[in-house]
């Protein structure tokens, strides 16, 4: 039962996207957002979608895997699209009925968002395919880095992050355990009412949080015992290096931010 | 209840990056009134294994599909699985697993990680409720809390309001062990039931699960890395190795094959040791690798 969530949906291949670096993959992400956000027109998106098309097939992660990130957010999308189709006050009207009005410019509307979305969660869905969770945090640790000016505890934070990250298949085992424990005592969690259901999961709830709590205190204890201190002088295990895939990635977004932006300069916006 | 499975398999993760092969054609029948051992190193498939006895791991059942199709010609297909618990029939969906559940009790590893009531007599009465059909009167379950905690060794009077988190290790093991016979099952199923304990404490569950088994469980199956445990108390003994069962015999013969023991990376029992130090040095005893009988052959020897 717990065994189908997919938590941190890191896809474990070797590939040209695993190999980048995760600063510059996050980086490159927020960059692929704001071009899909600049274009405004169909072949501004074209060029969207191509580059994930080949940013996918260079991932090696298999295409059914990426498309299945799009079943979570299937309801939001159907939901915006049918809500700007009905809504959207545009002027050439084909179908007119009490409060709903269907225009040519609502249905283009729609379509554009659609696939905007659809371009937006298959990027940032790739990114954790082949990114693990903790060299996204180091990423994000040394991204942030110019915080630490301004005395933000840019360490603690990622400290704080890898840990909960960490901490997050491991409760997973535990509570599996745990579960399979209570159902050996004859406990049911399939059936009954939300109330018996929300009932059921008490036996589970308290052994968890209690191990939880024993398992920080473990932690704390052994980061004590090394006179763990945080970020001062402190050296990484694994440098995080920029190499000639990253500068391949660099072109390749420069190259779509441009693409995006010209297009919409000489062949006009559709919204 | 006897206990035969044959030709099991087990994959965890399947069709994925991560799948693993926990159990290869496993076979083993335990007999009615044994006391079994099953050792092994982490990961050879043991704990999988006696998940599987109460319903916890499943057979898949994309198996039993796959097998009801008629072979096409010069195909062979894999020979069929079979896991039985006394009449339970654990290759079908459609047998009552918590009926099965309240017949096969099951005491993970670590269990005082399990307790999670307020009071020693609500926890131990968890299962008792569960699994009973009617709703039981409060004498009812008081006789029946009563009993289990008097026979793995706790005062009831003493313990019932006290929480079970405010109790010493080996109490709380004794109040989960108690939680789960409460229900008085055929087969008690133990993954480690000493881990962890002082050598007193290992001791005293040893004795508690001999006393079960003579006067509550008709059998009792322990999993653990102890080899001294096995010697001791089992009546026979199941060796896994990388999802492989590869012996299955009483331990006073299990423990002659010192060489395969040691080449899968597993240890003997001391008094294993002592009978081979002895033999090297000349001297054969012919004991079943208990304590007692290696004292009482070696003063006999004496003569």
């Amino acid at each position: 039962m717990l065994k189908d969530v997919s938590f941190g949906q890191y896809y474990p291949v070797d590939s040209f996207v695993h190999r980048m670096d995760p600063r510059l993959k996050l980086v490159f992400l927020i960059a692929y957002i704001v071009a899909i956000f600049l274009a405004k027109n169909f072949y501004g998106l074209g060029a969207c979608l191509l580059v994930l098309v080949l940013a996918v097939a260079f991932s090696r992660v298999p295409v059914r895997k990426v498309l299945r990130s799009m079943k979570g957010i299937l309801f939001l999308v159907v939901f915006t699209a049918v809500i700007n189709l009905f809504f959207y006050r545009g002027e050439e009207i084909l179908f007119s009925w009490k409060f709903i009005t269907i225009s040519k410019e609502g249905i283009i509307f729609s379509i554009f968002l659609v696939l905007r979305l659809f371009l937006l969660v298959m990027c940032s869905s790739l990114l954790t395919y082949t990114t693990t969770p903790v060299a996204l945090t180091d990423g994000l640790e040394s991204l942030l880095t110019p915080l630490k000016w301004i005395k933000f505890p840019v360490h603690e934070l990622a400290l704080i992050m890898s840990i909960a990250l960490r901490f997050i298949p491991i409760l997973m085992d535990e509570t599996e355990r745990i579960m399979n424990a209570q159902k050996a005592r004859g406990a049911n969690f399939e059936s009954g009412g939300l109330i018996k259901r929300a009932k059921a999961i008490i036996p589970v709830l308290i052994p968890l949080l209690l191990s939880a709590f024993r398992r920080a205190e473990e932690l704390g204890d052994a980061m004590d015992a090394r006179c763990y201190m945080g970020s001062k002088n402190r050296t990484k295990y694994k440098k995080l290096k920029f190499g000639w895939r990253d500068l391949i990635g660099f072109l390749l977004v420069a190259a779509l931010i441009t693409g995006v932006v010209l297009l919409r300069v000489y062949l006009g916006a559709t919204i | 209840m006897r206990i035969t499975a044959e030709h099991l398999n087990f994959t965890y993760n399947p069709s994925s990056p991560f799948a693993s092969k926990a159990l290869k054609d496993v076979s083993l029948t335990i007999e009615e009134g044994e006391f079994f051992g099953i050792i092994g190193h982490t990961g050879s498939g043991k704990s999988t294994f006696v998940q599987h006895l109460n319903g916890l791991l499943r057979v898949p059942t994309s198996l039993k599909k796959y097998k009801a199709k008629k072979p096409k010609k010069g195909e062979i297909l894999p020979p069929k699985t079979v896991l039985t618990v006394g009449e339970f029939d654990l290759t079908d969906k459609k047998t009552d697993f918590r009926a099965l559940r309240k017949h096969v009790g099951m005491v993970f590893q670590y269990p005082e990680y399990q307790l999670f009531a307020e009071t020693v007599e609500a926890d131990v009465a968890f299962g008792l409720k569960n699994f009973s059909e009617k709703k039981l009167s409060d004498d009812e379950v008081k006789d029946a809390v009563k009993q289990a905690l008097e026979i793995v060794g706790l005062d009831y009077e003493a313990m019932k309001d006290a929480s079970p988190f405010d109790l010493s290790g080996g109490q709380k093991r004794r109040v989960a062990i108690a939680g789960v016979i409460v229900t008085r099952p055929e087969v008690l199923v133990l993954d480690e039931p000493a881990a962890g304990l002082d050598p007193l404490g290992k001791k005293e569950i040893m004795q508690l699960l001999h006393k079960l088994h003579k006067e509550w469980c008709q059998t009792v199956v322990i999993v653990s890395h102890d080899m001294d445990e096995i010697s001791e108390n089992c009546t026979k003994a199941a060796v896994f190795s990388e999802g492989e069962v590869k012996f299955v015999m009483p331990p006073s013969e299990l423990f002659r094959h010192a060489d395969e023991l040691f080449s899968l990376g597993l240890d003997i029992p001391r008094t294993a040791k002592i009978c081979r130090a002895l033999e090297q040095r000349g001297v054969t005893l012919e004991c079943d690798f208990t304590t007692e009988d290696l004292i009482r052959k070696a003063l006999a020897l004496k003569g």
